[in-house]
C-alpha cells in the first residue's frame, strides 16, 4: 500500500525505532507478514521486525523457514542489506533443534548461490557455512561421505524445489565449495579449502566479516608488503603480443 | 682467612667438568661489606629524608679536571671582573684599573722587592738575585710563590711532576722528528738539484758517455745463462687452462629448455601457493634473469663457438664484433664526425645485409644461445625489430638519418614534464631509441644514484602510456611499442614497477570508491586503466596464487564488473574487454571467476528482446527489468545480413564516433560474437571444476531457450553453435566429497626421549631463539629474586637503625629522668636535713 522507497525506509527503522515504543507491537503483525510475503529486498527488511515479534511477542509464523529458504536467490550476495540478512539468518539457524535436512538445504542453496557471488560475500558466507556445519554435525555428510556411490551423473539436490524437505540436499555433496577452492582470490580459495579438513570445534566469528566491502579487500591486498615481486619471464612482443592472445582475436589497436 | 668464617656448600655429587662458583662463601665479610655500603648510601638518604636543601658548589670549574689550575684561576678572575664591570666603586677615585702581575698588584710587588733586596744584599752585593730576576721578568711559572720558600729553592730545581716530565719528553721527540724531516727534505732538495745539474751537463756530453756506460754495465752483469732464461720463462708462462668445452647446438637448445622448464616449474609452484613461506625465505627470484641486466657493459666478451651441420658457426663471431664496434661507437658518444656516422651507417647496412642473407639461422642461434650476453641479445632483438619495421615500412634512409641526429647521451628526466618534452614530437622509433639510450647511459652499474633515477623512469613511462591512452585519438600503436622498454625496465626494477602499478591501481580503485559513495553507482574507467590492467598481465605472472600486483588487479577488475553500471555500448565493450582480461589472467591457472560468468550472462541478457519467462537470474549490475535492456538488441534485417565479423577497435572505448545505425548494429553483433567466444573459452577453462554444470546452467538455459539463433547471420550462428557445443559436450561427473584423513594422533610412548648432549650444563632443547628466550626468562627471574632480597635487606637495615635510634632516645630520656629524680632526691634530702636541724635547734 506504500511506495517502494518509503516501504523500505519504514522497514529499515522499524525494529529499533518503532517497535520498542509501541504499546501493542503485535499490531504490526499484519503489516510485517504482508511485507514478508512481497519478496525481494522488502522481504529481507521485514525479516528483522518479524523476528522481534516472533522472539518477544509469541508470534506463530507457519512455514517460517520455508519462506526464509525461498528468500535465498542470487541477489542476496549483491544487495545492500546483505549484512543485515546474514546476521539474522545466523540467528535463525543457530538453534540446534533444527532438523538436519533443513540446515543441509540451506547450506546447499547458499553454496549454490555462492557460485555467482563476489569475493567479499564469499569471504563471509564460507565461514557462515562452516559454522552451520559445526552446529549441526549431522550435515557433515555434505562434505564427508566415505561410503557413498562412486560416481553420480547428476547432483541429487533440486535447486528449483521450494520445500526444503523435498530438495534432497542431504544426498548431495558440496561440490560448489570444492569449485570455489579454485577461486581467483587467494583468501577465498584458502577459506574454501578449510572444508577439506575436519573442522575445529570453535565457531568462527563472522560479525566482522558481514560488513566487508570490496574496497576494503582491495585495500588490504594493495597495502600488503611483498618481499619480492615475481616477474613474467616471457618476453613481451607488444600489447597484444602474447601467445594465443584473446585480445588479438577480437580487438584492434586502432 | 679464619676457617670459622668460611662457609662451604657441600656438593652432593661431584660432577666432572662442571665449574663451581659458589662452593665457598665468606658470609661475615660479605655481610660487613653490605652493611658498609648501606651506611654509605641508604643511611645517608635516611638521615637526610626530611631535608630538602641541597648544597651546591658554584665555584667555577671546581670539579672540572680538564682545566688546569692556572687556567682555572684566570677564568675565575675574568668572571669576577665581568661581574664587577660597570659597578663603580664610589670610593675608587682614579678610574684606572690596578695593574697586576699574576694577580698581585704591582705596588705590592715593589714593596716586597724592597724587602727582598735588603735581605739578599747581605750575601751577594751588586748582583741581581735569581728571585729578583724571576719576579721582574716573569721567568717562572709559579704563580703565588711564597717569598720564604723561594729563598731556598729555585723554580728549575723544583722536582717536576710526572705529567710535566712526560710532556717534556713528548715535546722533545716532536722536535726531533721535525728536525729529521727537515734534514730529509733538504737532502732531497739537494739530490734533485744535483740531478738537474747532471742533466744539464748530460746534454752537453750526450754523445760519448752512454756507450762507455753501457759497456760498464755489461761488464758488471754477466750474461745470463740460456738455460736459466728458459727455466724462468717456463716458470712465468701462463699455464694452459682447460677451457670450457665448446657446446653443440643441441646442448645449447637443451640448456635453454632446461631454463624455461625451471621457470615454468617455479610458476606452477607459485600458482598452487603451497610453499609460500619456503618461497619467501629464498633469495629473490628473478624470472628472466638474463634480461635483468640488459646492458652492454655487463656483457661477456668471449664469443662462444657453436657448431652447425658439422661446421663451426662463425657468423656469430663476426656479428658480435660488428656489434661491438657499433656499441663502442655509440658509447663513444659525442663525436659527431660525419665520417664516423657514415661508417656507422655502413656497418649497420652490412649488418642488415647479413641479417637478410641468413636471417633464419641468426634468429635461431639468437634464440638458442642463451649464454650470449644479455645486452647483446637485447640489442639484436631491437635490431631485428628495426629490421622488420624497416622492411615493412620502407622508410629506411630517412629514419636512419633522423635517428643518428639524436644525441647519444641522455640524462634521466627529473620530472614527468621533462620526460614528456623529451619524447614530444618524435616518432615511435625515435622514442624507443631515446628510452634505450637513457637506460644505457644511466645503467645502475655506472653511478650510484642511477638506480633511483631509472626507477623513477618506470613511473614516468607508465604515466606517459596513460596519457597516450587518454588522448581523444589514443595512440595505441605507440603504446604497443613502448611496452617493450617498459618490460625491460620492469625486469631491472621489479619493486619500482610493482609499486608504480600498485599506485595506479590504488588511485583508480579509490576514485571508484569515491564515486560510489557520492552517486551510489560507478562508471567504467577510461581506456588508460584498461591498458594498465593489460600491461600488468604482460609484466607480471598472473597465475600466482598470490601476487602483490596481480591480486589487487583481480579484485579491482571484479569490482569493475560488479559495481559499474552498463548504460552505453561503450560500457559493454569495456566490460567485455575486462572479461577478456580476466580470462587471460586465469588462462594458465584456471581459476574460477564468478563475475566473469555473471557478466557474460548479463551481456547476453541485454541482447535479448524483453520477455517475461526466464529460468535464470541475472545479478548486479544487470537487472531483469529496467531501461538498459535491449542495449545489444539488433532488429534490422539488413544490418543483420551485412554483418561481417570485425575486430573491435579500442578507440571506440574513448569516443564512439557518431556512426550510422548500421555500424552501431555491427558493433553490437561483434560484441555478441565476442561474448559467444568468451563463453566457449570459459567452458573449456572450467571444464574440470566439479560444479561446472551448475556454474554454466544459467548461460546454457539462456543460449538454448532464449537466444534468437535463427535471426542471426550465419557467421554468428557458427559462433553460437561452437559455444553451445563446448557447453553441451561436457559430461556430468560427480563424486561424493570425502574429507582428508586426519593424521592419527600418536600414542604416548614410554621410552625415554634421547637427546644428544653437546655441552654439559646447558639446556639443549629448542631452537636458538627458544633458547635465548629461556635464558632471558631465567635471567629475569634471577634478577627479580636478587632485587627482592636486596629490598628485604634494606628494610631490615632500616628497621635496625630505627630501633637503635629509638633505644638511644629512650635511654637518654631514662638517664635524664634519673638525673632529675636524683637531683630532686638530693634537694629533698637537703631540705629534710635542714628541717631536722631546725627541729634540733
Amino acid at each position: 500500500q506504500l511506495p517502494t522507497g518509503l516501504y523500505k525506509k519504514v522497514l529499515v527503522i522499524l525494529h529499533d525505532s518503532i517497535l520498542p515504543y509501541m504499546n501493542e507491537p503485535t499490531l504490526m503483525m499484519d503489516f510485517l507478514t504482508v511485507a514478508y510475503g512481497i519478496g525481494g529486498a522488502i522481504s529481507l527488511l521485514a525479516l528483522n521486525g518479524l523476528f522481534i515479534l516472533i522472539h518477544q511477542h509469541n508470534l506463530e509464523y507457519p512455514d517460517f523457514y520455508k519462506k526464509l529458504y525461498s528468500l535465498l536467490d542470487p541477489s542476496i550476495y549483491h544487495v545492500k542489506y546483505r549484512a543485515r540478512f546474514f546476521h539474522l539468518a545466523d540467528l535463525f539457524l543457530s538453534s540446534s533443534h533444527l532438523p538436519a535436512y533443513l540446515v543441509a538445504a540451506f547450506i546447499k542453496r547458499l553454496s549454490r548461490l555462492a557460485l555467482t557471488a563476489p569475493p567479499d560475500s564469499l569471504l563471509m558466507v564460507i565461514p557462515f557455512i562452516c559454522n552451520l556445519f559445526r552446529r549441526h554435525p549431522a550435515c557433515k555428510v555434505l562434505v564427508h561421505r566415505p561410503n557413498g556411490p562412486e560416481d553420480m551423473s547428476e547432483d541429487p539436490y533440486i535447486m528449483e524445489e521450494e520445500e526444503p524437505s523435498e530438495s534432497r540436499a542431504l544426498e548431495s555433496s558440496l561440490w560448489e565449495i570444492q569449485s570455489l577452492q579454485n577461486h581467483y582470490h587467494p583468501d577465498v580459495a584458502k577459506a574454501a579449502a578449510i572444508l577439506n579438513q575436519s573442522l575445529s570445534e570453535i565457531e568462527d566469528d563472522i560479525s566482522g566479516l558481514l560488513e566487508l566491502s570490496a574496497y576494503e579487500l582491495f585495500d588490504k591486498e594493495v597495502t600488503k608488503k611483498a618481499v619480492d615481486v615475481p616477474l613474467e619471464f616471457e618476453q613481451v612482443r607488444g600489447l597484444f603480443g602474447k601467445k594465443n592472445d584473446i585480445f588479438a582475436e577480437h580487438f584492434t589497436l586502432d | 682467612s679464619n676457617p670459622f668464617e668460611v662457609k662451604v656448600n657441600r656438593q652432593k655429587f661431584n660432577i666432572l667438568g662442571r665449574k663451581t662458583k659458589n662452593d665457598v662463601g665468606l658470609p661475615g665479610v660479605s655481610r660487613s661489606k653490605a652493611i658498609r655500603k648501606r651506611t654509605q648510601t641508604l643511611l645517608k638518604e635516611y638521615k637526610e629524608r626530611g631535608k630538602t636543601n641541597v648544597f651546591k658548589d658554584k665555584r667555577f670549574g671546581e670539579y672540572d679536571t680538564k682545566i688546569s689550575p692556572e687556567e682555572k684561576m684566570i677564568r675565575r678572575f675574568a668572571l669576577e671582573r665581568q661581574k664587577n664591570y660597570g659597578k663603580k666603586n664610589i670610593y675608587n677615585l682614579n678610574e684606572d684599573e690596578e695593574l697586576t702581575h699574576y694577580g698581585q698588584s704591582l705596588a705590592e710587588i715593589e714593596k716586597l722587592n724592597d724587602i727582598v733586596d735588603s735581605d739578599s744584599d747581605t750575601e751577594e752585593k751588586g748582583t741581581l738575585s735569581a728571585e729578583l730576576t724571576a719576579s721582574h721578568f716573569g721567568g717562572g711559572g709559579g704563580l703565588l710563590r711564597k717569598k720564604a720558600s723561594s729563598g731556598q729553592q729555585d723554580e728549575e730545581e723544583k722536582p717536576k711532576s710526572r705529567k710535566e716530565l712526560i710532556e717534556e719528553m713528548i715535546a722533545k721527540s716532536k722536535q726531533e722528528k721535525q728536525e729529521r724531516q727537515n734534514r730529509r727534505e733538504s737532502a732531497l732538495e739537494l739530490t734533485e738539484k744535483l740531478d738537474n745539474d747532471w742533466k744539464e751537463i748530460h746534454t752537453l756530453i750526450a754523445r760519448k758517455p752512454p756507450k762507455s756506460e753501457r759497456k760498464d754495465k755489461e761488464v758488471e752483469k754477466p750474461k745470463p745463462d740460456e738455460y736459466d732464461m728458459i727455466v724462468r720463462e717456463l716458470g712465468f708462462e701462463m699455464k694452459a687452462k682447460p677451457s670450457e668445452r665448446m657446446k653443440t647446438e643441441e646442448e645449447l637448445a637443451k640448456e635453454e629448455q632446461a631454463r624455461l622448464q625451471k621457470l615454468e616449474a617455479d610458476r606452477l609452484r607459485r600458482m598452487r601457493g603451497i610453499d609460500e613461506e619456503a618461497n619467501k625465505k629464498k633469495p629473490s627470484h628473478v624470472s628472466a634473469d638474463d634480461l635483468a641486466d640488459g646492458f652492454i657493459l655487463d656483457k661477456d666478451d668471449r664469443c662462444l663457438l657453436s657448431y652447425k651441420d658439422g661446421k663451426i658457426n662463425l657468423e656469430n663471431e663476426d656479428k658480435e664484433e660488428k656489434d661491438n664496434e657499433e656499441e663502442e661507437e655509440e658509447e663513444g658518444g659525442k663525436e659527431d664526425d660525419e665520417s664516423e656516422e657514415e661508417s656507422e651507417q655502413e656497418s649497420a647496412n652490412e649488418n642488415e645485409e647479413d641479417g637478410a642473407a641468413d636471417s633464419h639461422s641468426d634468429l635461431e642461434s639468437d634464440l638458442e644461445s642463451e649464454e650470449e650476453a644479455a645486452g647483446n641479445k637485447e640489442q639484436k632483438k631491437h635490431k631485428i625489430n628495426e629490421n622488420e619495421s624497416q622492411n615493412v615500412e620502407e622508410l629506411d634512409p630517412k629514419m636512419k638519418a633522423a635517428t643518428s641526429e639524436l644525441p647519444y647521451m641522455f640524462a634521466v628526466p627529473e620530472s614527468f614534464e621533462i620526460f614528456k618534452s623529451l619524447l614530444a614530437g618524435r616518432t615511435v622509433e625515435q622514442q624507443l631509441t631515446i628510452l634505450e639510450r637513457i637506460q644505457k647511459c644511466n645503467h645502475p652499474s655506472l653511478a650510484v644514484g642511477n638506480k633511483a633515477k631509472l626507477e623513477k623512469l618506470v613511473g614516468f613511462l607508465l604515466d606517459y602510456i596513460g596519457e597516450l591512452a587518454t588522448l581523444d585519438l589514443p595512440e595505441l600503436r605507440t603504446i604497443d611499442k613502448l611496452v617493450l622498454p617498459l618490460y625491460n625496465l620492469c625486469q631491472m626494477f621489479p619493486e619500482a614497477a610493482s609499486d608504480s602499478i600498485k599506485f595506479i591501481l590504488r588511485e583508480a580503485a579509490h576514485d571508484m570508491e569515491e564515486v560510489i559513495e557520492v552517486k551510489g553507482r560507478a562508471t567504467f574507467p577510461g581506456l588508460d586503466t584498461l591498458i594498465y590492467l593489460k600491461i600488468t598481465s604482460l609484466l607480471f605472472p598472473t597465475s600466482d596464487f598470490w601476487h602483490p600486483v596481480v591480486t589487487p588487479a583481480f579484485i579491482y577488475m571484479s569490482q569493475l564488473l560488479t559495481k559499474c553500471r552498463i548504460t552505453t555500448l561503450q560500457d559493454v565493450i569495456k566490460g567485455l574487454f575486462i572479461c577478456c582480461l580476466f580470462l587471460e589472467y586465469v588462462s594458465f591457472s584456471r581459476r574460477f571467476v564468478p563475475e566473469l560468468i555473471n557478466f557474460l550472462l548479463g551481456v547476453l541478457h541485454i541482447s535479448l528482446p524483453k520477455k517475461q519467462a526466464q529460468g535464470y537470474t541475472v545479478v548486479h549490475p544487470f537487472t531483469p527489468v529496467g531501461k538498459n535492456l535491449e542495449l545489444l538488441l539488433v532488429c534490422d534485417k539488413q544490418d543483420l545480413e551485412s554483418w561481417q565479423k570485425q575486430h573491435l577497435p579500442l578507440s571506440t572505448v574513448t569516443a564512439l564516433k557518431e556512426t550510422s545505425r548500421t555500424e552501431m548494429n555491427h558493433i553490437r553483433l561483434s560484441c555478441i560474437a565476442l561474448c559467444f567466444d568468451l563463453i566457449k573459452k570459459c567452458a573449456a577453462l572450467y571444464e574440470s571444476l566439479p560444479s561446472f554444470h551448475e556454474i554454466m546452467h544459467p548461460i546454457r538455459i539462456l543460449l538454448m531457450q532464449h537466444v534468437p539463433v535463427n535471426e542471426y547471420p550465419e557467421k554468428l550462428q557458427e559462433w553460437y553453435q561452437s559455444a553451445l557445443k563446448e557447453l553441451e559436450t561436457k559430461e556430468k561427473h560427480y563424486t561424493p566429497l570425502v574429507c582428508e584423513k586426519k593424521k592419527p594422533v600418536p600414542l604416548k610412548q614410554y621410552t625415554p626421549k634421547i637427546v644428544k648432549v653437546l655441552e654439559f650444563g646447558r639446556k639443549q632443547a629448542g631452537s636458538k631463539k627458544e633458547q635465548e628466550r629461556k635464558q632471558l626468562i631465567q635471567r629475569h627471574k634471577r634478577e627479580l629474586k636478587g632485587a627482592i632480597r636486596e629490598i628485604r635487606k634494606d628494610n631490615q637495615f632500616l628497621a635496625r637503625t630505627q630501633l637503635s635510634e629509638i633505644m638511644e632516645r629512650d635511654s637518654a630520656r631514662k638517664r635524664k629522668v634519673k638525673e632529675l629524680l636524683g637531683s630532686l632526691a638530693t634537694q629533698e634530702g637537703e631540705w629534710k636535713a635542714m628541717k631536722r636541724k631546725k627541729g634540733k635547734t
